[in-house]
């Protein structure tokens, strides 16, 4: 029989109007992994992670999520940071805080405090007074400390400093529990591949390449990034 | 400590370096406890699954072993250590005496250098 997957996508075609965006995907992500999802800016990565989280319907194919089709049930286990801020600005850090627990059963208050602590971030804060990258902290902080199978990072490392990507980087690392996986999406390789165990390759709607990165590295000794590079000629 | 890492380069196989030089070096001494796979990823900023790999490929070579339930202990059988250490410091020997074969010096003369160095 086949394990059973965490995240399993079949066929899978997106098209707005007449325009086809995602082409035939077809890929699995076992428990346990981090992953990252790496393509050029319009590959299609936030497309298919929007796929993922069921905001957005297939044209055809499946996505299941332990062997379901995503639906209500998915979006439970499933913790998802967007390409973009949805917070209201005008609100408090703590303010952030009671509203994500009040929404979400598997949200731990005290995981989230104590990580804006090792964060550096004051829970009295406004979020409109925050700078971009300490913005980006607090999200990252709301969807880390939700219990979750599955965590989507949608550029992550967006609009942050060098010094901070290594923050949130070090913060997704240690605070995934047992069991679950990441998907990180970014087009920023260099700085993430150190922490991931598998790459996919997305360019023009199709899934290139899916493989265990350290094999990928050791098979054409040079970095994923170099290989992403040559192989996109960007 | 920084640990700093080669994206050219498998990150489990520096990790495994870097975890031979603590076997050479005595921080972990022959029959202790190792951290936990958790402990060491964080330590070293790694992936636990990466981390895994590298601890699984020092117990393939007998330099540490697990022991059912109780964790991973570093090996009994102080010689490996040893023998490591032989081994490792070879290498380094060598790779100082092919970089002065390359400006022109040979073992003596390449000798007589280090005996010069006040470290």
């Amino acid at each position: 029989m086949n394990e059973m997957k965490l995240l399993e996508i079949k066929d899978l075609n997106k098209s707005f109007d007449d325009k086809q965006i995602l082409k035939d995907i077809n890929l699995s992500i076992s428990e346990g992994k981090i992953v990252g999802l790496l393509g050029k800016n319009g590959a299609g990565k936030t497309t298919l992670i929007k796929l993922i989280n069921d905001l957005l319907t297939p044209t055809s194919g499946t996505v299941m999520i332990k062997g379901e089709k995503v639906g209500v049930e998915s979006k439970k286990v499933i913790s998802y940071l967007p390409e973009r801020t949805y917070l209201n600005k005008q609100m408090k850090v703590s303010e952030v805080i009671d509203y994500f627990a009040d929404f979400y059963d598997n949200f731990d208050i005290e995981k989230a405090k104590k990580l804006l602590i090792d964060l550096d971030l004051d829970i009295n804060q406004k979020l409109s007074k925050m700078s971009k990258g300490m913005q980006e902290k607090v999200q990252l902080v709301l969807v880390m400390s939700r219990i979750a199978d599955l965590y989507i990072l949608d550029e992550p490392l967006g609009g942050v400093d060098p010094a901070t990507r290594d923050y949130i980087l070090d913060t997704i690392l240690t605070n995934f529990n047992d069991g679950a996986s990441v998907i990180i999406s970014t087009h920023l390789i260099s700085d993430i591949e150190r922490i991931l165990d598998e790459v996919i390759f997305i360019d023009k709607g199709k899934i290139i390449l899916q493989s265990d990165a350290d094999k990928l590295r050791n098979k054409e000794k040079l970095s994923i990034d170099e290989i992403f590079r040559r192989m996109f000629k960007c | 400590m920084e640990f700093t890492f080669d994206n050219n380069i498998p990150i489990y196989i520096q990790l495994l370096e870097y975890m031979k030089i603590y076997l050479i070096s005595g921080v972990f001494k022959s029959g202790d406890k190792l951290p936990s796979v958790r402990e060491f990823a964080t330590t070293f900023k790694v992936n636990p699954n990466t981390m895994q790999k590298a601890l699984a490929e020092l117990e393939s070579m007998k330099l540490i072993y697990t022991e059912r339930t109780n964790g991973k202990y570093v090996t009994k059988d102080s010689k490996l250590i040893e023998k490591l250490k032989d081994e490792y410091a070879i290498t380094l020997a060598k790779s100082y005496f092919q970089g002065m074969r390359r400006i022109g010096l040979g073992k003596a003369d390449s000798i007589k250098y280090l005996e010069g160095i006040d470290e």
